[in-house]
């Protein structure tokens, strides 16, 4: 075993940590606002806005992320209308292309996960909340929305270590996060076991930690479904 | 608790009154023009078999469900309508059916109590949020409110970690701290066991007697007999008989009231 070489691959590895991160927290964060938004007008109970949702759900998880990934970053340079527009200034940027794709993908996918937490909301307790004389967004911010993403944040978990892992696509479009590395490091020593052995640790930790973080906040907000304490 | 200036400023209105409602779900016509009205102190017990339109007319007051025709008034506020097509209405100010709607305590059978707020948060809720009163006065106000109905020292406990009795007082506070005008109960014991049914009877009790006014869609007849001054006989749709409980549950003089009655009264 080539400790040195091993330790030296983490280390240089570990330089692409910040920009994993970066892209996982961007998109997750960004992907979890479009996926609220797109989960609501999901429940709009306006036609036409529920089936544009329903269609878009339907491209973004149907189709390859590396495919939506590409259309996005060599895909949209073709059109000179936007390479003319002020969009070129992010979309010329592999980053921003990225976060992009990453974040329309992991909207399709949280907007069914929240949606199902909605309709997980038991319908009496909305009825007292409108018998208080709470509605619109007061009924939404203090009952609806608390008790949904309670119900839907053990799925919701499980969208964010994907998404931790899927940023490695972006070493695809010139990244140089902890997969783009790794790729760089293979070309050069072509000891492709050990490089990519050291990347999966990598990612099984940061996920491991994630998990734990998801699990604490699950466990914060779920006193109310644990035995009393007395 | 605001009784006395209520009459002083608010003269003989009546504090609900109903006239005439009409509600149909598809082609079941559930309530055929019913007219009520209850006054500052009263105590009105609606009773009647399963699918008589008890729960059906008293969700009509605060608007859970809205009739197809015919008038709320509450303090002499006419909740306004309008037509949305179809023959179908619709409340013409949602503003105003808040309003009302935050001066109306409900009771439901199921409790209904947000599952991820402790007790005392579930009393304080509205009362923050709805008539946006201080914090430390609203909290101050619930503790007196759960040791009165006897569950003070669950106040930081979840809904889930009480027994259905418990979980019905919680309820039953959290409409008092809206300080209503009056209270609605639909059928707040019909989901508890036995053995629970009188801790609830007990508190409903102990607010007739300090002069609430109350509306009950109940089938414990024996509270009914004894706590209401006026009791309703809903049979399809229609209120078959009323009058003071002595005459409704005594002397009957509708056959259809009777033979529910005997059904029902041990």
């Amino acid at each position: 075993m080539d400790w040195v070489f091993l330790l030296d691959t983490l280390h240089q590895l570990l330089e692409g940590v910040p920009l994993t991160l970066e892209l996982a927290a961007c998109s997750i964060g960004a992907g979890a606002l479009l996926a609220l938004a797109l989960a609501l007008l999901r429940q709009s109970g306006v036609a036409p806005v529920a089936w544009f949702v329903r269609g878009y759900v339907f491209a973004f998880r149907g189709s390859p992320l590396l495919v939506q990934l590409f259309l996005i970053y060599y895909g949209l340079s073709q059109f000179p209308e936007i390479r003319h527009s002020f969009l070129w200034v992010f979309l010329r940027q592999p980053f921003w292309c990225a976060i992009l794709a990453l974040t329309l993908n992991t909207a399709a996918y949280g907007s069914e996960v929240i949606r199902g937490g909605l309709q997980a909301v038991p319908p009496g307790q909305i009825e007292a909340a409108r018998a208080c004389g709470m509605s619109g967004f007061l009924l939404f911010r203090r009952i609806i929305l608390p008790v949904a993403l309670r119900q839907a944040l053990p799925a919701y978990g499980n969208e964010i270590i994907i998404m931790v892992k899927t940023t490695s696509l972006a070493s695809i479009v010139t990244l140089m996060e902890v997969t783009g590395i790794a790729a760089r490091l293979i070309s050069e020593t072509f000891r492709a076991f050990e490089v990519f052995t050291c990347a999966g640790a990598i990612y099984l930790v940061l996920n491991f930690l994630i998990a734990r973080g998801v699990g604490l906040v699950e466990y914060r907000l779920s006193s109310h479904l644990r035995p009393a304490q007395s | 608790m605001s009784s006395t200036l209520d009459q002083a400023s608010l003269g003989t209105r009546p504090t609900i009154e109903i006239r005439d409602l009409h509600k149909r779900f598809g082609a079941l016509e559930v309530l055929k023009g019913v007219s009520l009205e209850a006054r500052d102190g009263d105590v009105i017990s609606i009773i009647g078999s399963s699918g008589s339109g008890k729960s059906t007319m008293l969700r009509c007051i605060n608007l859970l469900e809205t009739p197809d025709s015919g008038e709320v008034a509450i303090n002499g506020e006419t909740i306004r309508m309008r037509g949305r097509g179809g023959g179908r209405v619709e409340p013409a100010d949602r503003a105003q059916v808040d309003r009302i709607r935050s001066r109306l305590g409900m009771v439901f059978q199921s409790f209904n109590l947000w599952s991820h707020m402790t007790i005392l948060e579930n009393v304080i809720e509205a009362p923050i949020h709805v008539l946006k009163r201080p914090r430390a006065d609203c909290v101050a106000e619930a503790e007196a409110i759960l040791a009165r109905v006897g569950i003070a020292e669950k106040r930081h406990h979840y809904p889930a970690h009480l027994s259905g009795g418990q979980q019905q007082r919680a309820a039953i506070a959290r409409a008092l701290a809206m300080q209503p005008q009056a209270i609605l109960f639909d059928e707040p014991t019909s989901a508890l066991d036995p053995e629970l049914v009188g801790e609830v009877l007990r508190v409903m009790r102990s607010l007739a007697e300090e002069g609430r006014t109350m509306l009950i869609v109940t089938h414990e007849m024996g509270f009914a007999r004894d706590v209401s001054n006026h009791t309703i006989f809903l049979d399809q749709g229609r209120i078959e008989e009323q009058g003071p409980p002595s005459q409704v549950f005594g002397e009957p003089r509708s056959e259809r009231c009777r033979r529910f009655l005997s059904g029902h009264l041990k």
